[in-house]
């Protein structure tokens, strides 16, 4: 995608902040959505709220673009209280889950419609629009509606008529779930490349932990209403703070034992036969568990190699790759090690 | 080849009740081209029934009458009608079972029992029967119609595309003027015409409320056919059921096609 | 926009004032009595609907209900097979198919019987045909008897099965159909099992209308069956107009509406026990 206009300059005012929410709660009649929420969003980041449909992610995001008030809390866009503004007066604009494009316009009137609504002069939208459309590479399909469009297609119409009126933050609604596997890949890519040419703060909802570790700056994971952690992608995925993060981003292997939880991940386990010779023992740590192969399954670039742990119900699963020593089949004895810097404890 | 026999059947049967749904419509069609008075015999093409109907004052008069009443029913209905629908999309009601209730009763009840209401009521006001009663009973009968038919057309409608005007800076009223109202208005076009249609066409609550100067033709078709057979009722009747269906037609084509939603 | 929902305010005090205002004065005017000259006296009594139980009114009603059963079965059976045709046809003829059903439910009562008239009438299109071909040298007398209004009432109202039978195998899943042939049900078990249980709503609605129509039908008896054939609807509209005994005409009229009310409630409970199933599916999705 070309991002050469646009370019807002990508200057170190990374930790400005631009939207603080405070204290906020959201009740539908009894139901409590969310309990008590402070978060801050910088300036130019790609923030990504994560979490199971349900969690309160997309009431968050509606709230920010005005859609729904909080219960109680207040809402700053750049230092501006905007709790009880209305969507109209708001400089956010957000992408639809479905795109809600307007049927009966064209992608250019679609695109021209919050210039039209904002009163911009006639010449400037002229221009902003056509900006935006070679942008998004819709140049083409200007004077088509939105029905005769591909889903892909329609995205970026979402996307441009989004980006036309420079919001201060751009707010994105699971914009990629309507689409199939690989497009989302692509389109992946594409809105990060965006998102960084522009320099623009993108608030992103979506409960694929695939596509929040791929694009994001920072997660926000959320689960019933509450931040169980906020991070980057990388503090997210190798050191989850509760056992719902381990569980809910990539395959985790939990060991209990009396008043604490280890995580390990299954790629930073590793298998060695029960019984090795010494000069093979001393090259790893002594294994923590022992149990038996139940199940090997090709993965291509790894196999998963299902354990069963001695003296407990309990199965984990292993990554193994194929330079690793020795490929395993179903019935062997195994023993479990780690290093103890792959050991993460929860609390939760 | 099994199904072949049974889908053979199936068209012969379906065009059986087809013809006998259409035949006896075409046949009272023909025959207001047949130049005999009496009898059903062919003797010979004639526009002459026509003519006499359109030099025929009282038929003029009933048409009149028709016209006017549809078209001031149309209105009103349509108007209070949209105004319903649109807040019955877009806010909750917790008196929703009472609101359903009385949108759907009136179509629902035996027209008998509403015609005759009617007539009690404008009886027990002392409001003489006319075109003022005939006006206020096609509107109360066309509402629900009016109310359900775009209350249909909004519901297929996401209210995401609203809030997403919001959102591009448009206020309620101009997401009103620029998004709820042209997406809903094949609905109201539609609705519209389902009033006119059932207007124009009605007889038996209008059989109730009209009073000596207010005869429309619907209920002077009836007074022909009571005092006996004649040409003239063909050729009116025929133009009646040209009016109705064009006007179905009509309706049927401004509707969303729901056979398309299954197709994303 | 605090004062949005006040916007039905204006239909539903439309509708309070001009349907239900009348029914309820209706009501009324059942208990009350009338001189003899058919002025009402409003004085509580049940008389008429203690007159209601003589036999002639008994005979009428019972009449009635022959007539709208025997109506609603063969509408059925006329109209299922129609609707399951239109609703079949390839993609391009939908749209010509649904209009084709639409039309005669939309033309009136009163023009359709009276094609009848034109058709059956002793100097009609069937009586001359025939004596024509030879077949008869007297015209037979085919209206103004049972077996007439029944044709009409079928006629009239078998638009009213057709309409939302059609709508209810429009929209049934074909995917369905093809699991249960993959399953191992031939198309007559796929059809009996699968489409019919699934359109039952579509049957439920029509049998509501033609039967709930039928019941208040006078059109047809009058134009078709002359004075032999009465039903409620014609006993109705006879206080009313003939007789002048509007709290008998408004009695038989309430009976009628409550006996309506009973089969759509009913019939409303039905669907409602039958979507309440469904939502509960679309949860677990």
């Amino acid at each position: 995608m070309q991002t050469k206009f646009f370019m807002k300059g990508c200057d170190n005012k990374k930790m400005e902040e631009m939207i603080r929410l405070q204290g906020i709660t959201k009740k539908y009649g009894n139901n409590l959505i969310i309990p008590n929420l402070d978060l801050t969003i910088y300036d130019g980041e790609f923030l990504t709220l994560l979490g199971p449909s349900g969690c309160g992610k997309t009431t968050l995001l509606r709230m920010i673009a005005g859609l729904d008030t909080p219960t109680t809390g207040k809402i700053y866009l750049d230092d501006e209280d905007v709790t009880n503004k209305p969507p109209y007066k708001r400089d956010v604009n957000m992408v639809f889950q479905h795109y809600a494009l307007f049927p009966h316009m064209t992608v250019e009137e679609n695109i021209k419609f919050g210039l039209m609504m904002k009163k911009v002069p006639a010449e400037e939208q002229k221009e902003r629009v056509a900006q935006v459309l070679y942008l998004t590479q819709l140049e083409e399909f200007r004077n088509r509606r939105p029905q005769q469009m591909s889903g892909g297609q329609q995205q970026r119409v979402a996307i441009a008529r989004a980006l036309v009126n420079n919001p201060k933050v751009l707010l994105l609604d699971e914009p990629l779930g309507a689409l199939d596997y690989q497009l989302r890949k692509n389109l992946q890519l594409e809105l990060k490349n965006l998102q960084r040419g522009l320099g623009l703060t993108f608030i992103y909802v979506t409960h694929d932990q695939e596509e929040a570790l791929t694009m994001s700056d920072r997660i926000v994971v959320m689960n019933k209403g509450v931040i169980e952690q906020d991070d980057d992608p990388d503090t997210i995925y190798h050191y989850p703070n509760t056992r719902f993060v381990a569980k809910f981003i990539g395959e985790s292997n939990f060991f209990e034992s009396d008043n604490e939880t280890l995580v390990i991940r299954p790629e930073k386990l590793n298998l060695c036969p029960e019984y090795e010779d010494e000069a093979a023992e001393k090259t790893h740590p002594e294994p923590g568990y022992y149990g038996t192969v139940v199940d090997v399954v090709f993965y291509g670039t790894i196999d998963k190699v299902f354990i069963r742990l001695d003296n407990s119900n309990q199965t984990v699963v292993a990554y193994q790759y194929f330079d690793d020593v020795k490929r395993w089949s179903p019935d062997e004895r195994v023993g479990i090690w780690w290093y103890a810097k792959d050991e993460v404890r929860v609390t939760r | 080849m099994q199904k072949t026999w049974r889908s053979h059947l199936l068209l012969a049967y379906s065009l059986v009740i087809l013809a006998f749904l259409y035949l006896p419509l075409l046949i009272l069609a023909l025959y207001s081209f047949n130049e005999s008075r009496i009898n059903a015999v062919w003797t010979g093409f004639t526009l002459d029934w026509y003519k006499t109907l359109f030099q025929n004052r009282r038929v003029l008069e009933a048409l009149m009458n028709s016209l006017f009443i549809a078209i001031i029913s149309t209105v009103v209905s349509t108007v209070l009608g949209t105004i319903a629908a649109i807040a019955l999309n877009r806010y909750q009601y917790k008196c929703k079972p009472v609101i359903n209730g009385l949108l759907y009763l009136p179509i629902l009840i035996p027209e008998i029992v509403m015609g005759l209401s009617l007539l009690v009521l404008f009886a027990q006001t002392q409001v003489p029967l006319g075109k003022t009663t005939l006006i206020l009973a096609h509107i109360t009968f066309c509402l629900s119609f009016v109310v359900i038919t775009v209350n249909a057309r909004l519901e297929g409608m996401r209210h995401e595309l609203e809030q997403a005007a919001m959102d591009l800076y448009a206020t309620p009223l101009q997401t009103f003027r620029y998004v709820t109202l042209p997406l809903a208005m094949p609905g109201i076009v539609a609705g519209a015409l389902i009033a006119f249609t059932l207007s124009i066409d009605d007889f038996i609550i209008s059989f109730f409320v009209a009073g000596p100067n207010s005869t429309t033709l619907p209920l002077y078709i009836y007074a022909m056919v009571k005092r006996g057979i004649s040409p003239e009722i063909n050729a009116l009747s025929t133009l009646l059921m040209c009016a109705t269906i064009s006007l179905v037609v009509i309706a049927q084509i401004l509707q969303p096609q729901h056979s398309s939603k299954n197709n994303d | 926009m605090k004062n949005g929902k006040l916007m039905v305010a204006p239909a539903m005090l439309w509708l309070s004032i001009f349907f239900v205002i009348p029914l309820l004065i209706v009501v009324a005017v059942s208990f009350a009595g009338r001189t003899p000259y058919g002025q009402i006296i409003f004085e509580f009594t049940t008389d008429n609907y203690l007159r209601f139980l003589e036999p002639l009114y008994l005979q009428i009603f019972a009449d009635t209900l022959i007539v709208a059963v025997i109506t609603t079965v063969a509408t059925i059976i006329m109209g299922y097979p129609l609707a399951y045709f239109i609703a079949r046809l390839p993609k391009k003829w939908q749209q010509p198919g649904l209009i084709l059903v639409m039309i005669p439910f939309w033309i009136n009562f009163l023009i359709r019987s009276y094609a009848w008239v034109i058709i059956l009438r002793t100097q009609g299109v069937v009586n001359t045909l025939l004596m024509k071909l030879g077949l008869i040298d007297q015209p037979l007398q085919m209206l103004y008897n049972d077996a007439a209004v029944m044709l009409g009432m079928i006629y009239a109202l078998l638009p009213f099965m057709v309409l939302p039978i059609y709508v209810s195998i429009e929209q049934l899943d074909l995917r369905l159909l093809e699991a249960a042939s993959d399953l191992g049900a031939s198309p007559l078990t796929a059809f009996r099992k699968i489409t019919l249980p699934l359109t039952m709503p579509g049957i439920a609605a029509g049998t509501i209308l033609v039967f709930i129509s039928s019941l208040g039908m006078f059109v047809v008896p009058d134009v078709m069956g002359g004075a032999k054939s009465a039903l409620i609807g014609n006993l109705i509209q006879n206080q009313f107009l003939a007789a002048r005994d509007w709290p008998f005409g408004s009695a038989l009229s309430i009976v009628l509406a409550v006996m309506s009310l009973v089969l759509i409630i009913l019939y409303y409970r039905a669907l409602q026990s039958q979507e309440g199933g469904k939502a509960d599916a679309k949860d677990v999705a």
